[in-house]
């Protein structure tokens, strides 16, 4: 029995290394407006946040990973230019152990999985978020998965780890799967993996002194770009119903809108 | 040269999310004068159908392995060099999200996720349209690599009808070992998913509890509409976490949706915004999502939505 539970106190106390890659989006309630004859998203007067998957879920759970399993590291990775680095410093406070940064301002999901799988051999969990706030595009851990050739589990709303298989519950159209995989693969964390942190004073202050590596990107043409933005049609003013008179609201939306 | 949709069905059914890809392929084939061939994985029923959405073939691959974006990727790829797929469709949905990105590394094609309009040929390159910066604007994508690839957004094009059945043919290939053991699949039965609503009944914080929500139930029981609800509601547990609509939750674009007692915060419209036609209810007649809306009633959901269910059955009953 002793042998039994010695075995498997060392299998759950296997080191991990963990990579975690974040991005900055413009703060959310950012008014949007465009420059260079509406090719080019105007970055004047933006805040910038990390995005909230790779803050909220994907970096607080491999934080708590770490905690759990002694002797792991948390490594986080984003690929833009200098400005990021107050952002890529949050997520130290918050209790990452060291952070790379590629520099320069990618076009493409393309470009930025392909410059962080340089950086990604031998890791042993991959962590994106669900997708960016700014461009929903979902693809960076799909891409980077490719390029690495490993397995990608997408949407996870849970993570538990034992030895080097983890057992993930992930979001699928009206429901939930869940599968156990072998480390290493790549994750994208949605909603539900962790309680958001906010960085303490202790936090704020260990992370100025721990390493922010700054590294060139590998020169890359993007296999996509955006060569135009437009802002929506004004919505036109909204029709106002008498509560009392529900009749007429369903008699539109039947007649006008023509939904039902 | 063809166009490639794989019609992601994971329940063995085809559901209207497929009829929308094969149509948006078919239209992107006639755009390149090519034809569109349909894939399916696994056990689907009916898949003959799918050539009235214009499909010239419909292929199958016989695999039962359980969703694994490396094993699906594999299969989807030798089937789209096998056609000669210069453009390869996949559904916006948690699988073909999943694949996508994958594909545009195998097929060595640019990818385009989440599209919502037909692409346009400009210079012999492809250009689509997709939602960006939380549904405040709309980016137009340059496939700049002879091959692309694009997810297509539930509810962007009607499906049409404009052939006949196909026969299925299966097709082999290589299909590599899974590295993922699926271990169970909850799905819901009965209801359609949120992104595929066409219909979406929602509350907010101004219900005051979960015990009120009878009353939302039942408006979305007699317009046979899918529930839908705010992020604080998720978060203090009154609602279920996949219900939770927005920036953060589930971006939806159903014909028409009904928010009761919800404020219309920024982030809440990020996800709801490309809803065709939106009923807003709120006793504030400040709330800011009254902007948003094409029809608004100030007054006290309580009354309000009793109301409407009774206008509304009445309306059904007719
Ligand atoms: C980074 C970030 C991401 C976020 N993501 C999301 C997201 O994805 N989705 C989301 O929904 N929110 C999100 N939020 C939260 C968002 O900012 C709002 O706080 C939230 O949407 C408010 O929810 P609510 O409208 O239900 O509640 P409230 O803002 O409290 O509004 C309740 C409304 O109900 C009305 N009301 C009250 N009683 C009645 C009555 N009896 N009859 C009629 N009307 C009544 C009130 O007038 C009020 O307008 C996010 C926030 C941040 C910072
Ligand atoms: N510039 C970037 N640097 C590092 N990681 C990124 C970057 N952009 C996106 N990601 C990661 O990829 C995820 C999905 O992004 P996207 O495919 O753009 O929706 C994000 O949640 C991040 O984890």
């Amino acid at each position: 029995m002793a042998q039994i539970s010695q075995q498997r106190t060392e299998k759950l106390l296997e080191i991990m290394k963990l990579l975690v890659c974040v991005s900055k989006t413009p703060e959310t309630t950012t008014k949007v407006s465009f420059m260079d004859g509406d090719t080019k998203f105007n970055t004047s007067g933006v805040q910038y946040i990390m995005n909230p998957y790779d803050e909220w879920y994907a970096l607080v759970r491999a934080v708590e990973l770490k905690e759990q399993i002694q002797g792991s590291k948390v490594t986080l990775v984003n690929v833009g230019p200098d400005s990021n680095d107050s952002v890529i410093r949050k997520g130290l406070a918050i209790g990452a152990d060291q952070a790379l940064r590629i520099n320069t301002d990618p076009g493409s999901a393309y470009n930025v999985a392909a410059q962080i799988a340089q950086y990604a051999k031998g890791m042993d969990i991959v962590f994106t978020g669900k997708e960016t706030i700014e461009y929903n595009g979902s693809e960076v851990g799909a891409i980077l998965a490719e390029l690495l050739d490993l397995p990608y589990i997408s949407y996870a709303t849970d993570i538990q780890v034992e030895g080097n298989v983890a057992t993930i519950t992930r979001e699928i159209e009206g429901g939930k799967e869940v599968l156990q995989v072998q480390t290493p693969f790549v994750l994208s964390a949605a909603k539900g993996m962790a309680e958001q942190r906010i960085p303490n004073m202790r936090g704020i202050m260990m992370a100025k002194k721990k390493p922010l590596i700054a590294r060139d990107a590998k020169p890359m043409t993007d296999p996509v770009s955006v060569v135009k933005y437009e802002l929506p049609a004004e919505k036109g003013d909204v029709k106002l119903i008498d509560p009392e008179n529900m009749e007429e609201l369903v008699r539109l939306l039947h007649e006008e809108a023509k939904v039902i | 040269m063809s166009v490639l949709v794989y019609v992601d069905s994971p329940s063995g059914e085809l559901k209207k999310a497929a009829f929308e890809a094969v149509t948006y392929g078919q239209k992107v084939a006639n755009l390149t004068g090519t034809d569109v061939v349909a894939l399916t994985i696994g056990t689907v029923a009916n898949a003959e159908i799918l050539g009235q959405y214009g499909a010239k073939k419909v292929l199958n691959v016989a695999y039962d392995g359980g969703f694994d974006s490396q094993v699906y990727t594999k299969i989807i790829s030798q089937v789209a060099d096998k056609a000669g797929a210069t453009t390869v469709v996949v559904n916006h949905s948690a699988n073909g999200k999943s694949i996508l990105g994958r594909l545009s590394v195998r097929l060595k094609a640019g990818s385009v996720s989440g599209v919502n309009s037909l692409p346009v040929l400009e210079g012999g390159k492809l250009r689509v349209k997709k939602v960006v910066f939380s549904s405040k604007a709309t980016a137009t994508f340059e496939v700049k690599t002879p091959k692309a690839v694009l997810s297509l957004m539930g509810n962007s094009i009607p499906p049409e009808v404009t052939g006949s059945d196909v026969a299925v043919e299966n097709i082999a290939v290589e299909i590599p070992k899974s590295r993922i053991k699926i271990i169970k699949v909850d799905r819901a039965k009965g209801v359609v998913p949120l992104p595929e609503a066409e219909l979406v009944v929602s509350a907010g914080r101004g219900m005051k509890g979960p015990e009120n929500w009878g009353i939302i139930e039942e408006l979305a029981d007699i317009l046979g509409a899918t529930t839908a609800c705010s992020r604080p509601v998720a978060d203090i547990g009154w609602r279920p976490h996949h219900e939770h609509v927005g920036q953060t939750g589930v971006a939806i674009r159903p014909n028409l949706y009904i928010a009761a007692g919800i404020s219309g915060a920024i982030q809440h419209l990020a996800g709801v915004n490309s809803s065709k036609v939106i009923v807003v209810i709120n006793k504030d007649p400040e709330a800011p999502f009254f902007k948003a809306a094409d029809y608004g009633v100030v007054g006290d959901l309580f009354d309000v939505v009793p109301r409407l269910n009774e206008a509304l059955k009445k309306y059904k009953g007719n």
